[in-house]
């Protein structure tokens, strides 16, 4: 099942948004995995000098089911959401949640220490922090 | 309860919030909305009903380092803003609110005098 768009924004915001994505379509090829907007959980990803950073926002779902698992370079989160159902004589006004199962993949880049992992459950988000090598961090040449 | 888009305050581009997905639930006794909002600490959930209307309010706080460089942002703002109207069965003094893991549980029960009431049909 699909995720409905995830959060609709108002229209400006919105504007703002598409013209970002269409000058980045211009100039980035996409990953092959590309990035799938309106799935679940949303993420967004980031990065320091020293650690990629993602955030997966989860709400409402029991840490303990929560796989993550890192597999050559690639990041797979996957759980499933349960909701409670509504009453036998309840009335359904909005369905917006998700529900259900759910998997998704990011690409990490080449540095990361997949020994060095760290995830956190706090307020619905997930948040992972993969160090980078440290080898791979920029370091100060001295000039003699 | 209905949703209502007409805001009165004119929005301006700082006030741009997320829209939160809900699931609005109705039974005998009343109404349950679920919403959505991950990343929201407790202390930064604000809830008001005014008049008929009732504000979900959240700010988004996260642990983001030092330096962070965003590559990829679906959660591209950090406010989230819904705004419903109750109907007048609703007893909005009594809302009972429950916020856990991003989640917020609203409970909006029935005024008494809009409890539903078993009519009897008589047969002739």
């Amino acid at each position: 099942m699909m995720y409905r768009s995830l959060f609709p924004r108002d229209v400006l915001s919105e504007l703002d948004r598409l013209q970002r994505e269409m000058q980045q379509g211009l100039h980035l090829s996409p990953s092959i995995r590309g990035i799938a907007r309106g799935g679940f959980p949303a993420m967004n990803v980031g990065g320091t000098a020293k650690s990629v950073e993602i955030y997966a926002f989860a709400p409402g779902i029991d840490p303990a089911t929560l796989d993550v698992q890192i597999e050559k370079s690639v990041l797979t989160v996957a759980g499933e959401r349960r909701l409670e159902p509504p009453g036998e004589k309840a009335t359904v006004h909005i369905d917006e949640r998700f529900a259900g199962r759910f998997r998704r993949v990011v690409t990490l880049p080449d540095d990361i220490d997949p020994n060095a992992v760290e995830a956190k459950y706090r307020d619905g988000v997930l948040r992972i922090t993969i160090a980078r090598k440290a080898d791979a961090q920029p370091r100060r040449i001295t000039i003699q | 309860m209905s949703e209502n888009t007409a805001v009165s305050k004119p929005d301006t581009r700082d006030d741009a919030a997320l829209l939160p997905p809900v699931d609005v639930i109705e039974d005998a006794s009343g109404i349950t909305l679920y919403a959505d909002l991950a990343g929201v600490p407790k202390d930064k959930l604000h809830l008001h009903v005014e008049g008929d209307a009732l504000t979900i309010e959240g700010d988004v706080d996260l642990e983001i380092p030092a330096g962070m460089e965003s590559n990829h942002a679906e959660v591209s703002l950090a406010r989230y803003r819904r705004v419903f109207t109750l109907s007048k069965e609703l007893d909005s003094s009594k809302v009972g609110a429950e916020f856990k893991n991003g989640v917020l549980k609203l409970s909006i029960p029935k005024a008494e005098h809009a409890q539903p009431r078993k009519v009897q049909v008589k047969v002739l």
